[in-house]
């Protein structure tokens, strides 16, 4: 494993204050229907919520509800080759589809007091604690890439980001909080 | 201190004097001041020359309204800011200014010409004179008249500021921060809500900074206004924006709102964006823009020195500036006068007020009859004179019979004129609110709602202080509780202040014109020749005179120019109609809308794993969508076709190094993903072994090829597939679209991989040699893992899977590993593959071997107009499904017609000439145009293994060709070629299997 991780290369990303690019993670796309959700929530140790727009978590492992039957789910790197099979053993017989995406994006974590406004300065949601609590989490847009975004603590933002548009975002967030 | 600057009062601060030049001339203004107030301190009133007839103008407004005093401010060359309202520009130390659409020189402007022949260009004159010659419009005519009409020059490089741009959501917008604007945000924000509360002007306060000895709750206007602003300011739920203009109104509450940031300052931090595009949702909105001061129209009425009466009272009030020393006012309603008592209570001589109306009547007029000011009523202007500023006022007096008898001459330097306000109903009208003609008002007031939306005070006609905070409070108050908005409630404003349309005039002294719209140019006796000549809507008389048209979208025009057209019309206003207020309220700069979209971050460039090492190794990259893809590797002294030609010679003879991994991957699971892929493909998998992989083909409905690409089958009920880089979005949405609202019985998802590999296309007789000292787990023998075969397994310590497939030609292997991998598996197999003889290739590279071997490009060799038999792919057609998507359409006759464009090979009979990629094919040489063209050269390069060119076409009949010599018509003359197969290379396959 540890020459594994010699082996990777992830995107850099500039230095921006407030920003920064976090660990590889393991991460799947689940899809199915709630028992199905409900069954990988089960493998994973998490009690998987099946409200729209909401994180749930354990220990080590989260659960991101993208859509009716689609959840992004996150759990550490180490974990990669080993939880397919833990969650698809879970599954069996319930109709789904597991997708290994681990490498598709990366992570960004944007944290400070003016986050909300800094990611507004791109993302049209209403980014304000009413209306985007902590632990919720969509799929949405900034400027013109697609990320999945989760509201992880108070001023705290994840950015879930694929590969090659990480460059792009970094670099337009670092514009706007230069500018604030 | 000028003479023309008052000792003490309003807004400027007279201990910070600022240095700014006009034109180049120098001039001294005070902080807080505008340029147009700074200018008339000191005793300016010449700013412009109007559009068309190139008239000396002045200032007429006070503020966002002006129609004339448009300047040019400069920073530098690229900073040079056109079209800028004078009354809006804010004054900073070292600002330069400069007016526009004169030559050599504002004072001495030979365009004025224009004025002496004005009998021959009226309205529409461009329309009527220069039809003919045609052609001679774009290159002569439009030219020339744009050169000597016009407003601004854009400046010619690139603009080197930064403009941001941000989202925002509120419970309650408010527009305007005014009285009514004010109490509504207090009001609403009282309640709780989320408030954001903009206005254009740089302090906020609207009417409040020049009314500010008004007693507003007690307290004096100025004092309330500060306390309001601290505790708005302090609470943590309200956004306040000054400098921030409320442009547009788009559907469902979203408000453009353009703030300003440092077109006020000096020296603008670099770190600071010029503009912010603010784009707010609101769950309410309230509009409190005000209202605006009408001209009047009258003869000679826009001569430098003639302006709005209650603009003279702002430039008094809030800059401390006298526009003049001896003012004749005319007065249209009765805020005229309250105008003409603060100027005379500052200096200024009121050498008459003249008023037009029969019995008018009002506070300030008795206010103004008790402090002796000389008003003369049932007076109007005759016309006027002076140059360059206003000199004098011929006075007409009306009789009783409605005719005008001369009156006094009155010398003067200064002449204010006043005919009432008109409500600010621009944003409302943007809503799609309807409008309501009240007739009390005179007035076009906001009727029911679109949005969820209210106005407030002076914008629907509530003018008196204490009522349009009242007002205010109310819409605050219910927008924050989210009430409905209730149709507005109908408010007695009493009788109309003011006077709409043409003051009563008699005989039109020689070269006196009537004003409507400053901006254009536009007069009585245009508006009058439209109605003549038959135009009855006011939508076409706004289009063919121009009125209410340009940068101010008539603001100050609009009303009198539609009482002008219905009194000639003979017909009541509502009648004739409004035109439709437009966005922006303002001009917005193009900056401000690119906002962060252009440079580096226009677009997101997408860069695949191994993008650094192929910039390392010297590769020349090209955009394919959004990604950069390496098209080749130069060596030294190498153009593009040497490359090419080294580069294809190693794949064919050794082995190169692709980088693949933009392709676009859909993994397709479910126990029905493979009924899925029967669907949506033309092939048939229903037979795809696990482990292998065969080339699919998409259709549209239509029938026409959409995309392809290899799939390979890596369980029972999952499909890994490959599309077209460019292609991978939208078929995946496509996909969606067909699963979500056509199949929503099939248990299959899809999702895409695309960024999930890194993908390493290892091509040419030694791939398997170099793969196999790397690959751990999987048998690399033609036999364990046969052409069109796929594994998993591992190389370099890292997951793999592997995929048989060659877009060569050649023995080929597609390495697919997570992308974060990719890097380091790339840079492992390009060492082992050194002692092979391995060379990278980039895509140009690729296009040619594929070419070699008749491999179409999705995009290139076809154009969705090519169906999978026209380029040779009926083969791939799972004839036996009951469907697919495009089935149907393929079996229209027209689709199987015999003389469709069909894919064939192309031979240049000359080998070195390399035919042009889209040039056309006819069949017989020396054709003259209109030529019969057969199809078109789609692909063409020169290839170095065949040592000749070689071309894919599409050609009518094309396959039965076989053997013809077509022609391709190019300017040299007509170049023969060959019909051939469209496999040059290695025919039999026999590469393929080694």
């Amino acid at each position: 494993m540890a020459e594994l991780a010699t082996l990777r290369r992830a995107p850099a990303i500039p230095a921006v204050a407030g920003l920064r690019l976090l660990e590889p993670a393991a991460r799947f796309i689940l899809r199915g229907n709630p028992r199905a959700i409900h069954a990988a929530g089960m493998a994973l140790g998490i009690d998987v919520a099946q409200a729209p727009c909401r994180a749930s978590r354990g220990a080590t492992r989260s659960a991101l509800w993208l859509g009716p039957d689609e959840y992004l789910l996150l759990a550490p790197a180490v974990e990669t080759p080993t939880l397919a099979g833990a969650i698809e053993l879970a599954l069996q017989g319930e109709p789904h589809s597991l997708v290994d995406v681990s490498h598709r994006q990366t992570a960004l974590e944007l944290s400070g007091a003016r986050a909300a406004d800094i990611l507004n300065s791109g993302c049209p949601l209403d980014l304000g604690s009413g209306a985007f609590a902590v632990d919720m989490c969509t799929r949405t847009v900034f400027a013109k890439a697609e990320i999945v975004l989760w509201h992880t603590a108070a001023d705290v933002f994840r950015v879930e980001v694929w590969r090659s548009f990480t460059d792009y975002v970094a670099r337009f967030l670092g514009e706007v909080v230069r500018e604030n | 201190m000028s003479r023309f600057r008052t000792a003490a009062g309003g807004l400027v601060d007279r201990a910070q004097r600022l240095r700014f030049t006009f034109d180049g001339r120098k001039f001294h203004g005070l902080a807080g001041d505008t340029l147009a107030s700074a200018l008339l301190a000191n005793g300016v009133h010449l700013f412009g020359r109007s559009f068309k007839y190139h008239r000396p103008r002045g200032v007429l407004t006070s503020g966002s309204a002006e129609p004339n005093a448009l300047v040019a401010v400069r920073r530098d060359a690229a900073r040079y800011t056109p079209n800028l309202r004078a009354t809006q520009v804010e004054l900073y130390e070292g600002l330069q200014a400069e007016s526009q659409n004169r030559w050599p020189n504002l004072a001495c402007d030979t365009g004025a010409v224009n004025g002496l022949i004005a009998p021959f260009i009226p309205a529409g004159f461009y329309y009527k004179t220069f039809m003919w010659p045609r052609r001679f419009w774009k290159s002569i005519y439009e030219p020339a008249i744009r050169a000597r009409a016009g407003l601004g020059r854009a400046p010619t490089t690139a603009d080197p500021d930064r403009y941001a741009s941000r989202y925002a959501h509120c419970d309650v917008l408010v527009v305007g921060a005014g009285p009514a604007g004010l109490s509504a945000a207090r009001a609403a924000a009282a309640a709780g809500a989320r408030v954001i509360l903009c206005d254009e002007q740089p302090q906020l306060g609207g009417s409040l900074l020049t009314d500010n000895h008004a007693i507003i709750e007690g307290r004096p206007a100025d004092v309330w206004l500060r306390e309001t602003l601290a505790a708005l300011a302090h609470n943590a739920r309200v956004v306040l924006l000054p400098r921030s203009t409320a442009f547009g109104y788009f559907p469902h509450n979203l408000v453009g709102v353009n703030e300003k940031l440092t077109d006020h300052l000096a020296a603008s931090p670099p770190h600071l964006p010029r503009e912010r595009l603010w784009q707010v949702r609101a769950r309410e909105v309230v509009l409190a823009a005000g209202a605006l001061e009408r001209p009047l129209v009258f003869p000679g009425n826009d001569r430098p020195g003639i302006m709005l009466a209650g603009a003279a009272r702002t430039y008094l009030l809030r800059y401390g500036v006298r526009c003049g020393s001896r003012a004749v006012v005319v007065a249209g309603c009765d805020a005229a006068y309250q105008a003409a008592l603060d100027l005379r209570a500052a200096g200024i001589a009121i050498a008459a007020i003249a008023d037009p109306r029969a019995n008018a009547d009002g506070p300030w007029r008795e206010a103004a009859r008790r402090a002796g000011l000389p008003v003369q009523e049932r007076m109007t202007v005759l016309g006027t004179r002076g140059r360059l500023r206003v000199r004098a006022v011929q006075l007409g007096r009306i009789d009783v019979h409605g005719t005008v008898l001369p009156g006094p001459a009155l010398s003067c330097d200064l002449v204010l004129m006043s005919g009432g306000y008109t409500p600010c109903v621009h944003l409302f009208s943007q809503s799609r609110g309807k409008l309501l003609w009240n007739e009390g008002l005179q007035a076009f007031i906001p009727g029911a709602a679109a949005e969820r939306e209210r106005s407030a005070g002076a914008c629907r006609g509530v003018y008196a202080l204490a009522a349009a905070i009242e007002d205010g409070a109310a819409a605050g108050e219910a927008a924050a509780q989210t009430v409905r908005a209730a149709p507005p409630k109908p408010h007695s404003a009493g009788a109309a202040d003011g006077v709409l349309g043409a003051l009563p005039k008699g005989r039109q002294p020689p070269g006196q014109k009537s004003f409507v719209d400053w901006q254009n140019d536009v007069t009585i006796a245009d508006l009058a020749l439209a109605t003549r000549e038959g135009f009855r809507s006011i939508e076409h008389v706004k289009r063919y005179t121009t009125t209410g048209m340009a940068t101010d979208q008539g603001k100050s025009s609009n009303l009198n120019a539609l009482a002008i057209v219905a009194a000639s019309l003979g017909k009541p206003i509502p009648e004739v109609g409004v035109t439709t207020f437009r966005m922006p309220y303002t001009p917005v700069s193009f900056g401000s809308m690119a906002s962060r979209a252009r440079g580096d971050l226009f677009d997101p460039v997408r860069r695949t794993p191994m993008h650094e090492w192929a910039q390392e190794h010297g590769a020349v990259f090209e955009n394919v969508a959004l990604w950069k893809r390496a098209r080749y590797f130069p060596r030294a002294g190498e153009d593009m076709g040497r490359a090419v030609a080294r580069e294809c010679l190693a794949v064919r003879g050794q082995c190169g190094i692709f980088d693949a991994s933009t392709l676009g991957k859909i993994e397709v699971v479910g126990r029905d993903a493979a009924t899925f892929m029967n669907r949506m493909y033309v092939n048939s998998w229903t037979k795809l072994a696990v482990g292998r992989t065969r080339y699919g083909v998409l259709l549209r409905e239509d029938g026409f090829i959409l995309d392809d690409g290899v799939v390979a089958r890596t369980a029972e009920d999952r499909f890994h597939v490959t599309t077209t880089t460019g292609g991978a979005a939208g078929v995946l949405a496509l996909m969606e679209d067909y699963l979500q609202t056509e199949w929503s019985d099939l248990s299959a998802w899809l999702t895409s991989t695309t960024e999930q590999w890194a993908v390493i296309a290892v091509q040419g007789p030694a791939a398997r040699a170099v793969l196999q000292s790397l690959v751990e787990d999987i048998n690399l023998a033609p036999d364990a893992l046969p052409h069109m075969a796929v594994a998993r397994g591992h190389i370099c310590g890292v997951p793999l899977l592997l995929f048989r497939v060659s877009f060569t030609g050649e023995l080929g292997f597609e390495v697919n590993v997570p992308a974060d991998f990719g890097h380091a598996v790339w840079e492992a197999i390009y060492a082992a593959g050194q002692p092979h003889g391995m060379t990278a290739y980039g895509t140009e590279t690729m296009h040619v071997l594929r070419a070699e071997k008749g491999y179409i490009i999705v995009g290139q060799d076809t154009d969705g107009t090519v169906t999978p038999d026209d380029v040779g792919l009926s083969w791939a057609i799972g004839q036996a499904k009951p469907d697919f998507v495009g089935k149907r359409s393929l079996a229209r006759p027209a689709m199987c017609a015999p003389q469709r464009k069909q894919l064939v090979g192309l031979l240049s009979i000359d080998p070195h000439t390399v035919l042009e990629e889209g040039a056309q094919i006819v069949e017989t040489p020396g054709q003259r145009a209109p030529m019969r063209l057969i199809g078109h050269v789609s692909s063409s390069y020169y290839s170095a293994v065949l040592g000749r060119s070689i071309a894919l076409a599409l050609v009518a009949g094309g396959r039965a060709r076989s053997g013809q010599t077509l022609y391709v018509p190019m300017p040299a003359g007509d170049v023969p070629a060959q019909v051939v197969s469209p496999v040059f290379y290695d025919p039999k396959g026999a590469r393929l299997n080694g």
